[in-house]
């Protein structure tokens, strides 16, 4: 690498400098002849000139164009006759030629991926984050450089967030700062599994939902943006953790209530989130974004298609599926929904439909669902019904509903 | 962007950079990218130029954390000297050969003098910042700007004068011999 141009570290404050360094223009100026005429007095009236020290601490402002007319005016008499200013004042309207307007130019968030898979492939990482935690990684570092540039007025934009429950959808009205903290304090369980500090505190419960009015309700004022710190903090925390673990870290426990997910699904679930929830404050400022990588949201994906068979069961048993139509032997082959997700991220998925234990089989398929990678996401995040599911579908039309109906049934708060 | 990074940060960064931590590369990337790929645009003029400079300007801290002397500053600024020594690089290698040599040196003193600009408003105390924004980018005056700020006409124009001096040391070639005299310095 050639040698830089050098750098200020920290720029410190020149304050007085020109003047105390300059010098040359304290000599007094010749003295008047003794034949002059004496000066008559201005008849104006005029309130005393600014001194020396006032029109000095203009020169910002005057070189800005942010002082007024009279002002301006005072400055530059000022400067035909005082050296030291007139030196300052050419440096500063210089200096002024140096703002210009931030061209807020986003950074591509592929960019980050593919800077960190250069590096990585020129020095191997002796200490790797697991293939389980960089969806997780990769989200919460986009949604990061989304709010990167939100103001006040973006942090209070109100958002609703959508699932599904009971069959029906839901929601509830936060804001993008209120999104934060919900993700900061479902992350939290993460934390917990890991022995880390829970961001609730040490006696908050495993329910996300509870926890997330736990958090929106421990304060009379509503969130602000001071929520980003910790979050991304606690995010960054969690990565740098795993990486240490060692490999049976990714089969540790997450409880989440009433269910739990082994960690690297846990990360995994947590990135589909991330994004979900970033398209959400995406969605309510106006702003585009953009879905995951394929590879990344082919995990999700997976890990969706993998829970469904115990959603299922879950439905069943409350009464919301249709009951298992045989009783199959663990392992044994049942009845199968064949699951084909079109576009980027997709695959093809085989559903046991009668229990969780049953083995798939291409003999015993009995219906077939086709959908695109996005539109499945959204089923499964609550943002569409599963009767608006644009869905291809073909066979046993009882499967293919309790099916997609159990997708958008993994959605929560 | 969090400002005042504790140097404890900085060391901490080159540990864990120097033993081949993955996640600490992740968090680099996320403290510096938009600093690395802002300050190389405003060299090049160019987005995928500025992507590249970001790959090898993060490539070359990732293969050589060692180089970073916290005793030479802030690793912040550390980062931005690359940058832009490699942006320039980049610049020099471009315009080679489109006109003449004193042309070529005024462009890289005005590329570097941009950079170090742009560097030196990022890194100024903040009220500094919110002042020289307001008095620019939103043409309020300084009577103006104090009532927005809360704070004493006294006082906004004492911070309109002290963030125009600091932006002004940018102008200020730091190398004698990296271009002809009369380039680059505003005197």
């Amino acid at each position: 690498m050639n040698d830089p141009a050098e750098f200020p570290d920290s720029p410190d404050s020149p304050d007085d400098g020109p003047e105390a360094r300059g010098g040359g223009a304290r000599i007094p100026g010749p003295r008047a002849a003794a034949d002059d005429w004496d000066v008559l007095p201005e008849p104006r009236p005029a309130p005393a000139p600014p001194t020396h020290d006032v029109l000095k601490s203009l020169l910002g402002a005057w070189a800005l164009s942010a002082c007024s007319v009279e002002e301006t005016q005072a400055v530059e008499d000022h400067l035909t006759e005082c050296a030291p200013c007139a030196e300052e004042a050419l440096r500063l309207r210089d200096a002024v030629g140096l703002l210009h307007p931030d061209e807020s130019l986003d950074l591509k968030p592929l960019l980050r991926s593919r800077v960190l898979e250069d590096c990585l492939g020129k020095r191997p990482a002796r200490i790797p984050v697991p293939s389980w935690a960089t969806p997780y990684d990769t989200e919460t570092a986009r949604l990061d450089a989304l709010l990167q540039d939100f103001g006040d007025a973006e942090w209070h934009t109100p958002v609703r967030l959508k699932w599904f429950q009971e069959d029906r959808h839901t929601s509830r009205r936060t804001t993008v700062a209120g999104v934060i903290g919900h993700l900061l304090t479902v992350d939290g369980l993460i934390a917990t599994a890991l022995g880390l500090a829970d961001p609730l505190g040490a006696h908050a419960g495993s329910d996300p939902t509870a926890r997330t009015e736990q958090f929106w309700s421990s304060s009379p004022y509503p969130v602000t943006r001071q929520v980003r710190e910790p979050w991304r903090e606690q995010g960054h925390t969690l990565v740098r953790t795993v990486s240490f673990a060692g490999r049976g870290v990714a089969d540790l426990c997450v409880g989440y209530g009433d269910f739990s997910l082994p960690l690297g699904d846990a990360f995994l679930e947590r990135a589909f989130e991330c994004w979900v929830h970033a398209w959400d404050i995406a969605e309510a400022v106006d702003y585009p974004y953009e879905p995951p990588s394929g590879a990344h949201l082919h995990r999700m994906i997976d890990l969706a298609a993998r829970l469904l068979p115990t959603v299922l069961a879950v439905r069943r048993r409350g009464g919301l599926a249709a009951p298992a139509q045989e009783l199959v032997a663990a392992g044994a082959p049942g009845r199968t929904l064949h699951l084909e997700i079109e576009g980027a991220g997709g695959g093809s998925w085989d559903i046991a439909l009668d229990s969780p234990a049953a083995a798939t089989s291409a003999d015993r398929t009995v219906a077939e669902i086709a959908l695109d990678g996005l539109e499945f996401c959204q089923l499964a995040a609550g943002h569409i019904a599963p009767d608006d599911a644009a869905a291809g579908q073909h066979g046993d039309r009882e499967a293919i509903r309790d099916v997609l109906y159990a997708a958008a049934s993994l959605s929560r708060l | 962007m969090p400002k005042d990074v504790p140097p404890r940060w900085d060391r901490r960064m080159q540990q864990r950079l120097a033993r081949g931590e993955a996640a600490a590369l992740g968090e680099l990337y996320d403290r510096f990218a938009s600093l690395v790929h802002s300050l190389a645009h405003r060299v090049l003029g160019d987005e995928t130029a500025a992507d590249r400079i970001t790959r090898e300007v993060f490539g070359y801290i990732w293969e050589n954390p060692d180089a970073y002397d916290p005793k030479q500053g802030s690793m912040r600024s550390w980062v931005a000297r690359i940058t832009q020594g490699q942006a320039v690089a980049r610049l020099r290698q471009a315009e080679l050969g489109r006109g003449s040599r004193e042309e070529l040196e005024r462009k890289v003193a005005t590329a570097n003098a941009a950079a170090r600009a742009d560097f030196i408003v990022t890194s100024m105390p903040a009220p500094l910042r919110a002042a020289l924004e307001l008095a620019y980018f939103k043409r309020r005056d300084y009577r103006q700007a104090a009532a927005d700020l809360k704070i004493s006409e006294d006082e906004a124009r004492r911070r309109l004068r002290l963030g125009l001096q600091l932006l002004s040391t940018a102008n200020v070639l730091p190398h004698e011999d990296t271009a002809p005299p009369g380039y680059g310095s505003s005197r």
